[in-house]
């Protein structure tokens, strides 16, 4: 397959690319969403401190996320955010909602919290579901991210089509967001490609990888030569799945590119090691269950549930993954794993 | 036959016309007029062909008539209900409302039917609420339920263009109905649109804390009768598995749960059955407006 063309598009004058760390918000997964005070004043420190110019805190699910369905917090999210907010000397603090569990009013309270950038979340299909809270944001003076999940499932080109929704309803930079880590470089290329073919210079395009195949790195550079301008990742691949794509990893990466993303690379190689991998539980691994993940296409913050739920009824973590890959469930319906457990142990007695 | 009382629904398009053949089989209940603003729709075609009175020249049309309906039934928007309801008032018209406009009490079939029938107006809160409030309320009858959590999956091609533009409005009004009608002290609820093809059915999911040392059995046998009479005029609606019964941990905020898990599929009267979340709309207005018509007629 012919390397496609490069089409880097630098951010601004001083980055090529803007990345955002997810550590504090997709790391909530892996982390059970038992983030603490002191959890986020370190990490925080440490990713400000290299340079990383946004920096995502919320609960795992977005606002209002913490909840019978995905978990609850152990320190309010908006407590959370307040503090990183605080010890942010250089960075922006993101947040993220995803309209059907959030409402305007969680938009309201992050920004009263201190956030600065309103990342709004839908199933890759549903993009219409965002509009009033787009609308709010601008309105609020936000700035505003779209985040179209689960996009691996759904074409190039309706990817377009759903990203000028949340274009035209105020979105200024739509993420293709590979929530399962099911995508695959040249595929990765063709969605970004749509989406900056559709918007030109309307709106920015970004990408979030997850490592469930092992391509977060490989997907965000071929993401960046599509045109897009904005990055995710998470320091020590602290996030759902596999993790999300290293952030220290993707600045080393872009180092030997000639690719400026402002991160010191020593420091945020350090900042892996010495602070974001001490709040971790455990590291981030393509192990079985994240590995199927990707391999099935189901949505990343399934992995601890999956992993809670094969034990409360003994039934194959792998199996429960596969069959909501089969049932082609969405981020959002961890209720359905229950359901499959209890399906399994029905079929065996 | 006894006398049957006349209703009228407003708004011509799905909802309203799924609720048509609905009523078309209430013994208590004879539609006679069906009001649209749209000459072409399919809805009044329908109706026309099933022998109403159809117009598409809106409720003043409606109003002008020589004989007023009993009650109504409003099927349009939010928007349109809170511009209609004060004249239906003007008119002593009773409306059953299947907008989200929330202007009168919530009446939820299986779990507060009698409460609010003598208001003028009445609200069915959502789709998902209809699904779920009634085993919230079922549970709150055993025991003390501090937070209560519903899920509600639909297809998306089941979500209309209302649905998807309001759906803040989902979400509060179903949350105030888990604490309203339900009984938990505090609710909140979670809307998916899953966009899988071919479309699954409604699903929803009750989440209830419940005690540590709660009597579990009592709760299943509320939960499961429950079940039983929403089933008798949603006949689609079902259990998928036992009430799952969790001790406390951290992710569970420290409370033990009782977890439900549901299913609806919906009549196919004019929506497919994947479409459960519509035909539990409809289906809760029909049993209210029976309910209704039995007090009037004294029945």
């Amino acid at each position: 397959m012919a390397v496609p063309p490069t089409v880097l598009k630098p951010y601004s004058s001083e980055l090529d690319l803007r990345v955002t760390d997810s550590s504090l918000r997709d790391g909530s997964h892996a982390k059970r969403h038992q983030f603490t005070l002191e959890h986020v004043v370190d990490i925080v420190t440490a990713l400000d401190d290299a340079g990383v110019p946004v920096i995502e805190v919320t609960h795992g699910d977005g606002l209002g996320g913490s909840s019978f369905n995905y978990g609850f917090s152990h320190t309010p999210e908006l407590d959370l955010l307040r503090a990183a907010v605080k010890t942010a000397k250089r960075a922006k603090i993101a947040f993220l909602m995803l309209p059907g569990l959030g409402t305007k009013d969680d938009i309201r309270a992050a920004q009263d919290a201190g956030g600065q950038i309103c990342r709004i979340a839908t199933h890759c299909t549903e993009a219409d579901v965002s509009r009033q809270h787009f609308g709010l944001a601008r309105e609020l003076g936000l700035e505003t991210v779209g985040f179209l999940m689960m996009s691996h499932s759904t074409t190039p080109e309706e990817l377009a089509r759903q990203g000028r929704i949340m274009v035209d309803a105020g979105c200024q930079c739509v993420y293709v967001v590979d929530s399962a880590g099911a995508l695959i470089m040249e595929q990765t290329y063709d969605r970004v490609a749509a989406l900056v073919a559709e918007f030109g210079n309307e709106a920015q395009v970004g990408f979030h990888g997850h490592e469930n195949l092992g391509m977060g790195i490989a997907n965000s550079v071929y993401a960046a030569r599509a045109g897009a301008q904005q990055i995710d990742g998470s320091t020590r691949r602290f996030g759902a799945g596999a993790g999300n794509t290293p952030v220290e990893g993707f600045v080393a990466v872009c180092s030997k590119l000639g690719v400026k993303t402002g991160i010191d690379v020593r420091k945020i190689i350090d900042a892996a090691e010495d602070v974001v991998r001490p709040v971790m539980d455990d590291e981030c691994l393509l192990d079985r269950l994240s590995l199927t993940m990707g391999y099935a296409g189901v949505y990343s913050s399934f992995l601890k549930h999956a992993d809670r739920l094969s034990k409360r009824y003994d039934v194959s973590g792998a199996e429960l993954l596969i069959r909501a890959g089969e049932r082609k469930l969405v981020g959002g319906q961890e209720d359905q794993l229950i359901d499959i457990a209890l399906e399994i142990v029905a079929e065996r007695s | 036959m006894p006398k049957k009382l006349t209703a009228a629904i407003v708004g011509s398009g799905n909802i309203g016309t799924d609720l048509l053949y609905k009523l078309q089989r209430s013994e208590l209940i004879e539609p006679r007029w069906m009001i649209g603003v749209d000459p072409d729709s399919e809805g009044l075609k329908r109706a026309k062909d099933l022998g109403l009175e159809a117009s598409h020249e809106g409720v003043d049309w409606l109003l002008a008539q020589p004989e007023l309906p009993d009650f109504l039934f409003e099927a349009t928007s939010a928007y349109v209900y809170r511009a209609n309801a004060p004249r239906y008032r003007e008119a002593g018209i009773k409306a059953i409302d299947l907008t989200p406009a929330a202007l009168g009490p919530y009446v939820v079939p299986a779990a507060n039917m009698d409460a609010n029938l003598e208001a003028d107006d009445i609200n069915l809160v959502t789709c998902g609420g209809q699904a779920t409030i009634p085993i919230v309320h079922a549970i709150t009858s055993v025991v003390t339920v501090k937070y209560s959590e519903i899920v509600a999956s639909v297809s998306s091609k089941s979500a209309g263009p209302g649905t998807r533009d309001n759906i803040d409005e989902f979400t509060r009004t179903t949350s105030k109905g888990i604490e309203v009608v339900g009984g938990a002290e505090r609710g909140k609820a979670i809307i998916i649109l899953n966009p899988a093809d071919p479309p699954p059915l409604m699903r929803n999911t009750v989440f209830c804390s419940i005690p540590e040392d709660a009597d579990r059995d009592a709760i299943a046998a509320s939960i499961t009768k429950r079940v039983d009479e929403v089933a008798q005029y949603v006949p689609g609606y079902r259990m998928r598995g036992a009430p799952q019964f969790d001790d406390p941990s951290d992710v569970m905020g420290g409370m033990a749960r009782v977890a439900v898990f549901l299913e609806v599929e919906g009549a196919g009267d004019f929506f497919p059955p994947y479409a459960g979340n519509l035909d539990i709309m409809t289906a809760a207005a029909a049993r209210v407006g029976d309910a209704l018509a039995a007090v009037r007629l004294g029945v």
